[in-house]
């Protein structure tokens, strides 16, 4: 057996919550999942082991999101356990006790902006964002990249990591013009602070295992390997599955073992993916024998055809293609700042952003300072149709003097009754502070 | 009058008891080339005088299975594993006469692939041309559909003196353990037959009417002649009578507690929650084959009253060997009772003997005797305590799979510790004051494991999956495959398994004043397809727990 690795499992079904009775984010999501993890008997093979999740804490939340009106008020005891169940995972590896670990957990996380005003996409706070920020408070700060393996596009991680030099997202999923959320192109590249450390690629639905291999192989691998990370991190929704009834692609259980033995991160965090007879049980069996460096070969689903799931002749050709241009505007990355920048000193994007769980829209008007030495200090306007106006100043890890400077300025200057704000929030990630007025 | 005997590796015992107290007790050393003399002569012995008549039970706790296992003692089994899709053919080979066949359920127990008759008809009579009597079948998910498991068993069963189907071994999911527990199951079925056999024939010579009971992992019992084609649930049993001897000794119940017994060689260790002690969650580990096996959670450490003191770099160093009995017994090294017995907390064997091996420590560490004593007792206690409490902590960390046992499931939180075995007076108070434990050192104690034997009850447990929207109930342990109404609830499934698990009880030889039933596992889903929910996927697992026949411990006649 080539490559055995000690692999932690996180496993937490969660059998007692849902959104609601039928909705697809609901108690028996991980019901056959467990079935086949036990009956294969995985968790007596020595090199994986079971951890129990630990909770996430209200600092860990308000160390990454802008929660109105507070993170009380918009997570549940789940959201604690599944952010603590990748916490928990980061743990084991960071400490050294496995090479890897899988948090199977739920619900979700990679919808959840930076600011929460309630439920978007099944996701209320970005469970990958709150663990990695609780590893940079604890063991220092890493470079990290997070791939997105969910079928929908993660806007939310990509939000929260628009402007940070540090960590790189690439996020793989159908096309945005086909599916929600709608967003993910590539020309969504970063903020001008962080250009080429966000990277999208839209795939055309019916993509099959060899579409998705050859992105990784060909794009997200090259990637890794220019950007160096300390960490890198799956974001492992198993939506892209050819059984999955709410996508259109055709994704297999070995395509996943396969993507993960290649990837080989030292984290994956279960995501989305709602086929819970078809494919979960399958795939995740497969992602958890290809972390542990464990045989995966007989892997397949009851169904499984491999004839019926080919992709056809011209999706090839587009996947080559769009890898090719994405590829040229990576190598580009750091010529496009000037143009992008034309000498101002603040970039500014304003949005509306909807939070279809919740049925919430939120308007927001987002600043970042332009910034040669950090991730740039950023200021938020958000209102939301709940009535809330919130106001936020934000220092990023690793901020420069004049950023920490201008940032903290910026708050003491806020006045909250002119503004018509109902709170406002100040963030510190190098202090870990987290003020609310 | 109920017969308790415990055949043990070194000793074995028997114990009868009139009106639940210890009538007659008796020892003789333990036969292992042929347990059965032992058994036999034993039962002799202590009936001797006796009437056969007034006999109302025997219960035997033996290593008979454990031994053949742990010493390769096993027959030649062959293996029809109808695999499926999942993990590696080869990791899933127990032994050189595996054959994988087609045939493959899935998870909910509906046929993806069947069984080929020809190719099954073919591996068994190859495996019959070597020479193979015995003849395992293990599916995949087959406690969810015992359907192939069954077909490939009829079809080969004419080849082979007995066929092991693996639904049978337990209601549990694992498909690894269940090709272990079916393969050990069969490997040892000839000789636990012989036993069986042996000791009907010796009670129908002598007269013994009373239904007699083997003592199974899990401390229960089952009767003799339903035991015979379950010969695997026999394995370890030890640990188990050593269990139900503390609990029937002394009233473990109203807090969670310690059960310990320290013997020469080795510590084993169990925990009781409220009185019951608890079960591996899976099943046991027999010679690195882990099985479905329902047993005690034990752990046994290498460290007893005789195991050796050495100095190595400075560290003081106990067991895990034993080279002998205590230097204040004749043993030719220094051992934890010889520091007892410098300590004064024991006034057994030569003093002199004692002192002089501590001492040979004590010039080591560059110390005085006593203190050289004090380090020895302590380190021991240490070593003892730092074990129960791994013990602990790794049940409280164990998974959950629901929030409300995460944030509220109830932690083990032992405040008594019941400990039997030579070294235990002098132990005791040291070792409750580092677990925080009230001490109890029941009485009879050298007589506990027969004790225990003598009055464990008969366990069994049922495993129930519904699915309404088909109309399906399985109860994996009794091969049970039934059609229900879609609209049955919860209550209805549970009313069934509770009837089967009473049934199943009875044939196993439990009396009707013990069937005490509880549900271990309660767990309902929807099953929806699109966004309407179709049904409800019932899950239930009912048992009747470790513990001791009626009319004894709490509320009994015993005072």
């Amino acid at each position: 057996m080539k490559g055995l690795k000690k692999t932690g499992l996180i496993f937490f079904p969660a059998f007692d919550w849902a959104i609601s009775p039928t909705h697809p984010e609901r108690e028996e999501r991980l019901l056959y999942t467990q079935d086949q993890v036990f009956e294969e008997g995985l968790l007596d093979f020595e090199n994986i082991v079971e951890y129990k999740p630990g909770l996430a804490t209200i600092e860990d939340i308000n160390r990454i999101h802008i929660c109105v009106p507070d993170a009380k008020s918009v997570i549940t005891e789940s959201h604690l356990i599944s952010a603590g169940g990748a916490i928990t995972a980061a743990e084991k590896v960071l400490a050294g006790e496995v090479d890897n670990a899988f948090a199977l957990v739920r619900p979700p996380g990679h919808h959840a902006m930076r600011v929460v005003h309630g439920a978007r996409g099944f996701c209320n706070i970005n469970i990958e964002a709150v663990m990695i920020e609780h590893f940079r408070r604890k063991y220092g700060h890493k470079r990290v990249a997070v791939i997105d393996t969910d079928c929908h596009h993660g806007d939310g991680t990509q939000d929260i990591y628009w402007h940070d030099p540090d960590t790189l997202y690439i996020s793989i999923h159908q096309d945005g013009r086909t599916l929600y959320p709608g967003s993910g192109f590539p020309d969504e590249f970063g903020g001008p602070n962080a250009l080429g450390t966000t990277i999208n690629v839209p795939l055309p639905p019916e993509t099959s295992d060899e579409g998705f291999l050859y992105v990784l192989e060909e794009l997200i691998l090259p990637i890794i390997g220019e950007f160096k990370p300390d960490l890198v991190i799956n974001s492992a929704g198993q939506d892209n599955h050819y059984t999955d009834p709410i996508t259109n692609m055709r994704f297999s259980a070995q395509g996943y073992a396969r993507l993960n033995e290649l990837l080989n991160p030292h984290i994956a965090v279960l995501e989305g993916g709602y086929s819970i007879e078809g494919a979960l049980p399958y795939v995740n069996v497969g992602i958890i024998l290809a972390m542990a460096g464990l045989d995966y070969s007989h892997v397949r689903e009851p169904d499984f055809n491999p004839e019926s799931l080919r992709q056809s002749g011209e999706i090839t050709k587009y996947i080559r293609e769009t890898t090719k241009d994405i590829l040229d505007l990576w190598k580009k990355r750091e010529s496009f700042k000037a143009g992008i920048v034309k000498g101002a000193k603040y970039a500014r994007r304003n949005r509306n952003i909807y939070y279809d769980t919740d049925g919430i829209r939120e308007q927001q008007e987002e600043t970042v300072r332009i910034c040669d030495d950090c991730g740039g200090f950023i200021a938020i306007d958000s209102m939301a149709s709940t009535g809330n106006r919130i106001f936020a100043v934000i220092i990023p890890s690793r901020s420069c003097d004049l950023c920490r400077l201008e940032g903290e300025r910026a708050f003491a200057s806020i006045n909250k009754a002119k503004l018509g704000a109902h709170y406002l929030f100040f963030q510190d990630r190098d202090r870990d502070v987290f003020v609310v007025k | 009058m109920i017969l308790g005997i415990d055949v043990g590796g070194t000793h074995t015992d028997a114990v009868l008891l009139e009106n639940f107290k210890v009538k007659k007790k008796t020892k003789v050393p333990t036969n292992q080339l042929h347990l059965v003399s032992s058994l036999i002569g034993v039962m002799d012995e202590i009936l001797r005088d006796e009437d056969a008549a007034a006999i109302e039970r025997v219960v035997f706790s033996t290593t008979l299975s454990t031994n053949a296992i742990v010493q390769g003692k096993i027959d030649r089994v062959g293996m029809l594993v109808a695999s499926g899709p999942g993990l590696a053919p080869e990791a899933l080979r127990v032994n050189d006469d595996t054959r994988f066949v087609a045939g493959y359920m899935s998870n909910r127990g509906i046929e993806v692939a069947p069984v080929k008759k020809g190719e099954i008809a073919a591996a068994a009579a190859e495996l019959k041309g070597a020479g193979i009597g015995h003849l395992g079948v293990v599916g995949k998910f087959s406690t969810r559909n015992p359907a192939h498991e069954n077909e490939i068993g009829e079809v080969a069963r004419g080849d082979f003196r007995h066929v092991s189907l693996g639904h049978r071994m337990s209601g549990n999911l694992n498909f690894r353990r269940r090709i272990a527990t079916t393969y050990l199951n069969a490997s040892i079925f000839d000789l636990y037959s012989r036993f069986v056999g042996e000791i009907l024939e010796f009670a129908a010579r002598t007269g013994l009417k009373a239904p007699i009971y083997i003592l199974k992992a899990d401390g229960g019992t089952f009767e003799i002649r339903q035991s015979a084609d379950q010969p695997v649930q026999t394995i370890l049993s030890g640990p188990a009578a050593s269990v139900m001897g503390i609990m029937s000794l002394a009233d473990c119940s109203g807090s969670d507690a310690i059960a310990m017994d320290m013997g020469g060689t080795t510590t084993d260790i169990a925990l009781l929650a409220d009185g019951v002690p608890l079960l591996e969650p899976l099943g046991v580990t027999i010679e690195g084959h882990k099985t479905l096996i329902r047993g005690l959670k034990t752990r046994s450490i290498g460290l007893g009253g005789d195991s050796r003191v050495r100095v190595d770099k400075g560290e003081l160093c106990i067991g895990p060997r034993r080279e002998g009995p205590a230097a204040a017994f004749g043993g030719p090294f220094p051992t934890p009772t010889d520091a007892m017995i410098v300590l004064g907390l024991t006034e057994i064997g030569d003093r002199a003997k004692a002192e002089e091996a501590v001492a040979e420590i004590a010039g080591k560490m560059n110390t005085t005797v006593p203190e050289a004593a004090r380090l020895i007792f302590e380190k021991a206690c240490q070593v003892v305590a730092s074990a129960v409490s791994a013990m602990i902590e790794e049940i409280n960390n164990k998974p959950v799979y629901t929030i409300h046992e995460l944030l509220e499931g109830k932690k083990l939180a032992p405040a008594r510790l019941f400990i039997v075995g030579g070294p235990a007076a002098a132990v005791a108070p040291r070792l409750g004051e580092i677990l925080g434990c009230q001490v109890v050192i029941p009485q009879d104690a050298e007589v506990a494991n027969a004790f225990g034997a003598a009055l464990a009850r008969t366990t069994a447990e049922v495993t129930m999956l519904a699915e309404t929207e088909r109309g399906s109930l399985t109860i994996a342990e009794e091969g049970l495959q039934m059609k229900i109404p879609n609209h049955f609830t919860r209550k209805d499934i549970l009313r069934i398994g509770m009837e089967k698990l009473r049934e199943r009880a009875r044939k196993l030889g439990a009396r009707e004043a013990d069937i005490e039933v509880e549900i271990v596992e309660d767990q309902e889903f929807n099953m929806v397809r699109g966004f309407y929910t179709t049904g409800k996927n019932i899950r239930l697992k009912a048992q009747i727990k470790p513990g001791l026949i009626a009319r004894f411990g709490k509320g009994g006649e015993r005072s």
